[in-house]
Formats: C-alpha cells, structure tokens, sequence
C-alpha cells in the first residue's frame, strides 16, 4: 500500500514536470528528446555545483576573514 | 451578506462612486431631459450604482508568468525544430504550403499566426470542434472521435458519448430544449410556412411572424421599435456601418467581439480604443476627441459612438453602464450597447444590463442584442427610437441583402421572450431567470472558495476560470471529457497569450446536482493539475457552512 502510495506521487511529480515545461503536448519521440537535454543539463549543472561551490565558499570566507580579523594574525607572525 | 472577497485584487470598486457622484450632480444641472433620470434613480445623495459592483481580476502569482513563457519557450523550439525538418525534407508534410513554382515569391506562411497553428495548435486540436449530436441541452451527446497522426487527421469510432454535462454552451435560460409540450407552436409554424424564407426582408422576406417578433422584442425591451436579423454576427458587422461613417468617431473596448471590431472597420470611421471597462481611459478620449476634433482639419467630429458590450464573454465582467451613460450625456456622444450575452441572463426580470442597473433604455441610443444565448434560437436585433429603426430598415446591408429570419425560428423566440415576460400565464420564465441567478452565485462562490482563480462580476454567467500554462490547456480538457463533462478552453489568440483559461457557461437547465458533480470534478482536477493558484481562497472546508450560508444568501 505504502509502494503504491510513493509511485503515485512520484508519477504525479513526473506529471507536473511534464504540464510545467509544456512538453505533454509533444510528440513521444520529441518528449525522449526533451527529457535527454533536460536530464543531462540538470547533471551537469548538479556536478559543477558539487565540485566548485565548496571551494569557492571556502577561498570566499578565508577572503573575508582575512578582511575583518587579518590584523591579530599578522602581529602574532611578527612576535613570533 | 458582504462579500469579503472585494479586498481581494486590491480594486475596491467602491472608490469610483464617490468620483462620479460629482460627474452626476454636474451633468445634472446643465441639461434638461435628465431630471426624468434623477427622479427614476430616486437615490437621493445620487449614487450611481444601487447595489455592490464586486469585480474580481486577480493576478497570478510570479512563479506561474514565469513557468508559462518556459512552456510556451519549449513549444516554440520544438515548432523550430519540425518546421526545419519539414522544410529539408526528414518529416511528410501535412499543412497547406505554397507549390512549387511560387517558393520564390512573398511567403505566405510564414508569420506567426500560422506558425502558431502548425506546432502548438495542431498539438491539442483535440479539444475543439468536437462534432455533437443532440440539443445542447444541460447534457449533451458527444460524437467519439479518435487520431492516429497527432491531430491532423480523426476519424470517428461510431460510438457516443452520451449524457455529458454541457458546461459550454450558452444556454443561459434552458430554452434550448427538446420537449414536445415546450415546442407545440414551433411545430404548428414549422407545418405552417415551412423552413425557407427565399427573399430578403426588402423584397418579398416580411412575414406576419417578424412584425410579430418585432412589437414583441420592442415590448420587451421597453423601447419604441425594433427590427430583426437572421444571424447575430450579420447584425453588428453590417448595420454599424449604415449608422456610422468617414469623419465619425468610434470609441471601442478594448476587448470587444469580433463582430464590432467588423462592422467598426467597415465603417471607415475612426477608431481608437479605450482600456477595458475603463472610465477615466473613455473620459480621456471623450475629451480629446471635442478638443482637438479630427486630425487634420480639426473639425468637429460628426458623430461620437461608444460601443460597448453588456457581459463581455471571454472576462465575464459587465460593463459600467450607469458611468458611460453620464459621460455620453455630458460629452454628447451615442452609445451602442451589444446584450448578445446579457440580455435574459441579468436583470431581475431578465431584460439585460439596463434593468440590472436599474436604467431607463432611453438612455442608450441603440440596443442590439442577439437570440443565440438566451432564447435557444438564432438571430439578432437591433431597437431604440422609431427614427433609428426605420432608417436601418433601408440603409441597413442586412436588411437590404440578407435572407431574413425564418420563421419556426422566429416563433422559438416568440414563445421564449412570452414565457418570460409571463404572457403564457405562467412563471416559468421567471423561475428561470431566477435559478440562474442562483446557479451563478452558488458556482462562483464554490469555485471561489476552492482557491481557482475566476475572472469577472458576481452576477455574470460566465465564469473563465485561468489556466495559464500551454501543457494544461489540453490536460484539463481531456481529462474533464474522461469525467464525462464538456468545457470549452481557449488560449491565444481569443485571449492574450499568457491567459488561457476554461470558460463555463452556466445554465438555468443546470440542477444543483449537476454543478455539484462538475465542482467535485474540479476540485479533483485542480489538486491534481495544480490549478489553485488564488492567494485568497475563503475556508479549506466550505461544506461545513454550506447550508447555512445558503439561508442568508437566499
């Protein structure tokens, strides 16, 4: 009962994709075509996201860190 | 009971009679004539609307504009794609094109109407011209029809679809009927004169049953006279022309029916159009035009005409008559009322917009309407003053050219407009307009309360309900035909391109059973296709206050 009530939503997720991006109205062969592009931009977009958003988050904070609290690092170099 | 749903769009509808009141009480003074106007009103601090004017034309949320010009970007690079594989030859063509010898001159279709219907009309064609065969009654029987190419070609499978809930045909009053008893008078005519008429109404076309229909409508109408036409369209788009001409005005809405926007063309009049239902754009225009004249010369212009619609059918909104009125009467212009969808299906007694405002007819120059709507027959007319009537009997294309009306239809009409006016001794013609009345409020306030977002008056029978994305056009038809009910949708170009909608027309026919199972049907389909996109629906449980909000409407 569970499985049945999970594919069903999945169906209608798929469903609402397919009325959202007007591709219901498109022919089935048409439809492959559109699902191919989609899918593969969505992975790419997906993978590009997982290699390079961490580090540009993490250059990104060291930047502003080094902005606002960079004067205590230098002294201590100094001193030391 | 106040309707809370007034705050909704922001529009408070209320705002614009303080203005006018001012408009009113100067225009007032200055002329004579009017004062019969005032004492009818008989409001004393000179209100121009006696009743609530609640319109409502929310707006969508963002995300919805955005996502339909995705759906309609994705249709259009796929219409691309197939023209260019048509065009190099990978994929038969089906389509009109020019031949052979003519590829190298002016194309013929190339612009975007046909490119329009070639890829994203083609695609849900389904859904219209759908072949019936019976009485468009409340219920209806539907010819199956199935494609084996993806719309370009259908073949029927011999079956019927029977007893489909009829939620698109204007049927306002339930005159569209097939019971013997309803028809006695009808068949009496049919045996009598036969179907054809063979001449125009200037030749040998006049029968008894047209001064017959027409002393009727004028009685009706509470106007002098009127005259009769055999088709609806004919009668805006031929006898316009006749009334007006070169070094005319004609101030039209923007949205009004093809017929007017016709017969304007045709005309040779200037034409400039004023925003929908829009006062203070009219007002703007009224003033240029006695300002400034016509163009070159700047003379006066030689007549001013209004053209206006009582119920416009794609918005389901009724027009300001009692402010267009007041500024004719200041501005001096003419105004040309079309009741094709009002008159029947408003107005206590069912005579249209006037009496739903609670207007004298002498205010509007020329009243037209047609008989498609509410009276279940076909035809138009056109009444005022004698003057006006007579003058079009010979001046009018219509009249001159076209085949009159014939008479078994005429006699429809007849027996329609007495059971209305109560003349056969009954009140049935009353029960009727009143159980529209009831129709439409309770379908408006249901739909409301679901959360879809519905276009138009309260008290209009017409109910466009949006749909906005291209994919839900066809999905929301289909579907609504697999639950066996029939709705008419529409897109562009009969609606601006990002607002499709589904278009019911509710009936007096119509029982409460049956518009409960269409509101089930809806409410099903709304969840599942997404449709409920009003930021102000009333209460997630209207069926706990059904019953005794009902006893305070009623």
């Amino acid at each position: 009962m569970d499985i049945k009530h999970v594919k069903d939503y999945i169906y209608w997720l798929y469903y609402q994709y397919l009325l959202i991006t007007c591709s219901y109205v498109l022919e089935p062969w048409e439809q492959s075509m559109f699902h191919t592009i989609t899918v593969t931009v969505f992975a790419m977009v997906v993978y590009t996201a997982y290699v390079f958003v961490p580090i540009h988050v993490r250059l990104a904070f060291e930047f502003f860190s080094q902005i606002f609290g960079g004067q205590p690092d230098s002294t201590v170099s100094i001193v030391n | 009971m106040a309707n809370p749903s007034a705050v909704c769009n922001g529009h408070l509808h209320h705002h614009h009679h303080q203005k006018q009141n001012n408009l009113l009480k100067s225009g007032v003074c200055k002329k004579n004539g009017i004062t019969k106007g005032m004492k009818k009103n008989g409001v004393s601090n000179g209100t121009l609307y006696k009743k609530t004017f609640i319109e409502h034309f929310e707006q969508a949320p963002m995300y919805v504009a955005v996502l339909t010009f995705v759906g309609f970007g994705v249709g259009t690079i796929f219409g691309y794609l197939r023209d260019f594989m048509r065009a190099w030859g990978l994929e038969k063509r089906n389509i009109a094109e020019e031949r052979e010898q003519q590829k190298d001159f002016v194309p013929l279709y190339q612009d975007f109407e046909n490119f329009y219907t070639r890829n994203l009309y083609m695609r849900i064609r389904d859904n219209w011209n759908r072949p019936i065969c019976s009485v468009p009654g409340p219920q209806f029987d539907l010819m199956e029809r199935v494609t084996d190419d993806y719309n370009w070609t259908f073949r029927f499978t011999g079956r019927t679809i029977k007893n489909v809930i009829n939620m698109g045909s204007y049927n306002y009053l339930g005159f569209a009927e097939t019971e013997p008893n309803a028809l006695k008078t009808v068949t009496k005519e049919l045996q009598k004169y036969g179907t054809g008429i063979c001449s125009t109404r200037q030749e040998m076309g006049t029968l008894d049953k047209h001064v017959e229909l027409e002393k009727l409508v004028a009685k009706f109408l509470g106007v002098d006279d009127a005259m009769v036409f055999g088709m609806g369209f004919a009668t805006n788009s031929m006898n316009i022309p006749a009334l007006v001409g070169k070094g005319c005005l004609i101030l039209s809405d923007e949205l009004n029916h093809t017929s007017l926007v016709l017969g304007a063309r045709l005309s040779g009049a200037t034409i400039r159009i004023f925003k929908h239902n829009n006062m203070q754009s009219l007002e703007k225009l009224l003033r240029d035009a006695i300002i400034y004249g016509q163009p070159r010369s700047r003379r006066a212009w030689r007549k001013i005409i209004i053209l206006v619609e009582g119920i416009y059918s794609m918005e389901g909104s009724i027009v300001r008559l009692p402010e267009i009125v007041s500024l004719k009467k200041k501005y001096k212009a003419y105004l040309y009322l079309d009741e094709a969808h009002s008159i029947g299906a408003v107005g206590a007694t069912g005579r249209g917009v006037v009496e739903y405002f609670g207007m004298s007819p002498d205010d509007v120059d020329v009243l037209m309407g047609t008989f498609t709507k509410s009276f279940g027959a076909a035809g138009g007319y056109i009444a005022g003053k004698k003057d006006l009537v007579d003058f079009l009997r010979t001046h009018s294309h219509s009249a001159v050219y076209a085949t009159s009306m014939c008479p078994p239809v005429a006699e429809q009409i007849i027996r329609a407009m007495k059971c209305l006016m109560g003349l056969d001794g009954t009140t049935q013609g009353l029960q009727r307009v009143r159980q529209l009345g009831k129709n439409t409020r309770y379908f408006r306030r249901r739909l409301h309360e679901m959360g879809f977002i519905i276009y138009g008056n309260d008290d209009s029978p017409v109910v466009p309900l949006l749909l906005y994305m291209p994919g839900k056009i066809g999905a929301f038809a289909r579907r609504m035909l697999e639950k066996n009910i029939g709705v008419v949708v529409v897109g562009f170009p009969a609606t601006p391109i990002t607002e499709s909608r589904a278009r019911f027309c509710v009936s007096a026919a119509h029982t409460r059973e049956m518009l409960d199972t269409v509101l089930n049907a809806l409410d099903e389909l709304g969840d599942f296709l997404q449709l409920k996109y009003s930021r102000y629906s009333k209460s997630s449980h209207p069926e706990l206050y059904e019953e005794t909000r009902f006893e305070l409407e009623d």
